[in-house]
């Protein structure tokens, strides 16, 4: 019998399920974007039939991290860059687990771009969602790793002189198995992802575009926003890595022109996850490695009886 | 110096085989009945470079380097740079031969590969040799090997030369060998050990030899252990089954026996991309249940204070690990020192609550290892482990029942779902996770994926169920139920029978010597050597840093006139501790400190002790350094 009876129980939910009582106002700014992450998360997390204690958000630092204070279920509030590292861990330890990570685009891309990158090559079955605002909201409107260049804040008084950095690209580079792009503004597209990458046996990145009515008046709300999946205007193949990347570098200039495009970019349903990686190699047990701490059946092995023999 | 001790010297190349070589003769001397201790000194270099193993062996016990050694064997550095271009490194390849007579005892053996050596190139060998009743072997070692397959079996020959000059049976060595090595380089290497023996006893006088080895029985099974091989034991005893790392030396030897031991019982290791990442993987496996480890080095450990202040913070147990060696920066990679201790005690902001152990001997690594585990799960707490690049790589002898322990998988104060029904939640459903009143200041833990348990754990102030909270009222409860916890933790520490604390020498005595971690055995060694010259001097040897064991501390330096401090460091970091936890004492501590790259050998402390304390004198050499107590 499981120690963790709360997972795969099937227990039907609804959306009031990840509504604690505590703490029911948000303290984002009026018009914010991570209202729109908040509801579709919780949208996906009904349709799936997950239950609050059969999942664990792990969230970074930034405004995108008061996300945890909005969603009931296990959450662990890290710190800065770090969600990913800390939610990858806890999958490997119980991979029953759902394990959904989530920051801004300062937090993902900039502080924890390290692990970013490790994480979506080692294919973790996990869903890192990126509140994407292109800017640093949390600490009064400095520029972030995607603010576009020239975007001029306190910290950039002259405009920046970098370049963006180009999220879907580098999460398709650095190996992610499921890359998509949504917004704020475009809740039922946003579930339907958030449900995808949820389902997807691998590491399933959204970068989230969250506008920031109160800093970045300058991108406005994202709209009007094309889902190049449905449009005629784009034809690709998101299997195929090639023409995913050309799509991803198209997406990532147009939206600096004001041309909001979003969609699966990219989803490769062949690679198994790290974790059956792992087990594949004979360095990750069959059962969680967390149920054997409550199994007071299992017979600890010795170091004594194991490793002693060699040192004689 | 005695004569009932061998003390032999490998020197080669980096990269040539010493460390393998010397352990399997390290261990054909156990076998054989006794005490070995084996210290190691090598370059931070990939290939080339002077590289030594000693290997101490006696009938008594033996817990330090000896102070000089009795018989070399210099193979030569066949790694080293190109000679013609030695302006700045000098002629690499003699260096084993030539940077290891200093330290060679009157009347000692030297064999060496003349093979590739030419003693000719070391000014004024032969008077040295001549002066210091020395007695040389200049053997063809590599022409020998080539003869019979490899040119690297010249390690072997030279472990026969070196039987045959100093009656070891070449039975330990050959037994050794079957044990150690696949057949295919079995045989010649045998066929090798006894060619070169032989030729030994047939050309040779070896009756001209001083150098013996002393006969030696153990009453018990002995293992051949270092301080890495113990933390790791130590951990996979305590049930822990996940670790996380970056390699750093010397750190690197713990996680790399961790790494091949874990999936042989269905553990998990990662190397990860940076130390930032590693103790965050720790503490997220360890909130989702299971019992983690990480750990590094001086720097990588500094990359380690955010997710370590945020384990105190979320009240998530870990255990890491720190292997210091010679700072600041990437200082000295492949040298001791214990210069982390203040590091390792404050890193990370806001107020530290974790707890910090420092083994002194091989037998305490696991011990203490054991112990930081079952606090950290009791307790919810950082506990770290602080050790050095000497206690990591010496080989001690030991006897197998202290590592022949029943394993403890327990997860402490983690409630099942059962217990999770009765525990206390909010209206919400919540479980109350941090509980402001609780016995210890302990609140018990659930993992996610239980009925009943959810909560948040976050780095921000938090409420009992885990809001962010910033009220004064909370902030004071959730702090002072914290630090209730440290209080605990001491008071469970000096309740427990033995002491952790090595106390030795007389139970009387006018002069204290007071230590920490691996330089304990040396301080012994020392405190012998003085009680022999008539000084009466005890030694306490400290192993628990965080909870401080004030109150043995005060009786110990109550019990004598003056304290000598002796530490691997440069600002008295373990003697500054002491005074800070005691609030006194400042005028009866003084300090004796080193930091060339080299641990203190027991004369080191001898003679400090004597110029110092005894004499008021100033230490004139390079290799130690004495600060005098804040009233002198």
């Amino acid at each position: 019998m499981s120690a963790f009876s709360a997972i795969g129980d099937g227990q039907p939910t609804d959306q009031d399920d990840y509504t604690p009582e505590l703490e029911p106002q948000a303290t984002w700014c009026p018009g914010c974007g991570d209202f729109g992450v908040l509801k579709a998360l919780k949208g996906a997390a009904e349709e799936l039939g997950k239950s609050p204690e059969e999942m664990l958000l792990c969230t970074g630092i930034g405004c995108s991290g008061k996300l945890n204070s909005y969603f009931d279920s296990y959450g662990f509030h890290t710190i800065h860059g770090r969600s990913l590292p800390v939610a990858r861990a806890a999958k490997l330890a119980n991979p029953g687990v759902e394990v959904i990570a989530a920051g801004g685009d300062g937090d993902g891309y900039g502080i924890g771009g390290n692990h970013f990158m490790h994480t979506a090559r080692e294919n973790h079955d996990m869903t890192y969602i990126v509140f994407n605002n292109e800017i640093f909201g949390l600490t009064k409107g400095q520029t972030s790793p995607t603010s576009p260049k020239g975007h001029k804040s306190k910290t950039q008084p002259h405009g920046s002189a970098k370049e963006p950095l180009r999220p879907l690209s580098l999460s398709l580079n650095a190996g992610a198995s499921y890359v998509a792009r949504t917004a704020a503004v475009n809740p039922n597209q946003a579930k339907e992802i958030l449900v995808e990458a949820m389902e997807h046996d691998g590491f399933a990145h959204v970068d989230f575009l969250t506008q920031c009515p109160t800093w970045n008046k300058d991108a406005k709300q994202y709209v009007p926003y094309i889902d190049v999946n449905d449009s005629d205007d784009y034809e690709f193949d998101k299997t195929d890595r090639r023409e995913a990347a050309d799509m991803m570098a198209e997406t990532e200039n147009a939206l600096h022109e004001g041309k909001v495009l979003t969609g699966r970019y990219y989803v490769d349903k062949e690679r198994i996850s790290y974790t059956e990686e792992k087990q594949a190699i004979g360095e990750m047990p069959e059962e969680p490695l967390a149920e054997r701490y409550f199994d007071d059946s299992y017979e600890w092995e010795r170091s004594a009886d194991l490793f002693l023999d060699k040192h004689k | 110096m005695t004569d009932n001790e061998f003390i032999w010297r490998i020197a080669g190349g980096s990269g040539d085989g010493i460390a393998s070589t010397s352990q399997n003769f390290a261990k054909a001397l156990m076998r054989s009945g006794l005490d070995v201790f084996t210290h190691r000194h090598y370059p931070s270099r990939i290939r080339g470079g002077h590289t030594y193993t000693e290997i101490r062996a006696a009938a008594e016990p033996v817990k330090s380097r000896g102070d000089g050694y009795n018989f070399l064997l210099a193979l030569g550095d066949s790694f080293a740079r190109n000679p013609q271009e030695d302006a700045y490194y000098g002629n690499e390849e003699i260096k084993p031969l030539a940077e290891n007579l200093d330290e060679l005892r009157e009347g000692g053996v030297i064999v060496y590969d003349s093979g590739l050596l030419d003693a000719s190139e070391i000014e004024d060998f032969d008077a040295r040799v001549e002066e210091n009743n020395w007695h040389v072997y200049d053997i063809d070692l590599r022409n020998m090997a080539r003869d019979v397959g490899r040119e690297v079996m010249r390690n072997t020959a030279g472990v026969g030369v070196t039987c045959a000059l100093a009656g070891i049976d070449l039975h330990w060595i050959e037994e050794l060998m079957s044990d150690a090595m696949p057949e295919k380089i079995l045989e010649p290497n045998l066929e090798i050990l006894n060619k070169a023996h032989d030729m030994i006893i047939e050309e040779y006088d070896v009756d001209a030899v001083d150098v013996t080895v002393p006969e030696g029985s153990h009453d018990e099974e002995q293992v051949l252990m270092s301080g890495s091989d113990a933390i790791a034991y130590g951990s996979l005893d305590e049930g822990c089954r996940f670790i996380a790392g970056y390699p750093m030396t010397p750190w690197t030897e713990v996680f790399t026996i961790m790494c091949q031991n874990l999936p042989e019982v269905g553990g998990i290791s990662e190397q990860v991309e940076d130390e930032i990442a590693a103790a965050a993987l720790a503490v997220g496996a360890s909130h989702a249940g299971a019992k983690a480890m990480s750990g590094s080095s001086g720097g990588g450990f500094a990359l380690m204070s955010e997710p370590l202040g945020l384990a105190e913070m979320t009240e998530t147990p870990v255990v890491l690990i720190e292997a210091m060696r010679a700072g600041p920066s990437t200082g000295m990679p492949t040298k001791p020192e214990q210069a982390d201790l203040e590091h390792v005690l404050y890193t990370s902001q806001g107020d530290s609550q974790r707890v910090v152990f420092a083994p002194g001997t091989v037998e305490e690594a696991y011990t203490q290892t054991r112990r930081a585990f079952q606090i950290a799960y009791e307790y919810q707490i950082p506990a770290i482990v602080l050790y050095d690049q000497k206690l990591g790589g010496e080989l001690v002898s030991l006897p197998a029942s202290h590592f022949d322990e029943e394993p403890n998988p327990s997860l402490g104060s983690t409630l099942t779902e059962a217990e999770l029904e009765e525990a206390p939640h909010d209206d919400s459903g919540k479980y109350s996770r941090f509980q402001h009143d609780i016995e210890d200041g302990v609140s018990p833990r659930s993992i996610p994926g239980q009925k009943g348990g959810r909560f948040l754990a976050t780095g921000n102030e938090h409420t009992p169920e885990g809001h962010i909270a910033e009220t004064p009222s909370n902030r004071v409860a959730q702090m002072d139920r914290r630090t209730q916890k440290l209080e605990a933790i001491a008071a469970d520490l000096a309740s427990q029978d033995e002491s952790h604390q090595t106390y030795y020498g007389p139970d009387e005595a006018t002069y204290g010597l007071m230590t920490f971690g691996s330089q304990q055995g040396t301080v012994e060694e020392a405190v012998d050597m003085l009680n022999d010259q008539g000084y009466s001097v005890k030694a306490l040897g400290v192993s628990d840093m965080a909870p401080y064991p004030v109150e043995e501390v005060s009786e110990f330096i109550e019990s004598v006139d003056e304290v000598l401090v002796v530490e691997m460091n440069a600002s008295a970091q373990f003697r500054g501790l002491t005074q800070k936890e005691l609030g006194q004492y400042g005028e009866k501590l003084s300090s004796l400190l080193k930091y060339n790259g080299n641990p203190f050998e027991p004369l080191d402390i001898v003679e400090g002790f004597e110029t110092t304390i005894i004499e008021g004198g100033e230490l004139s050499g390079p290799e130690t350094k004495f600060v005098p107590a804040a009233g002198d």
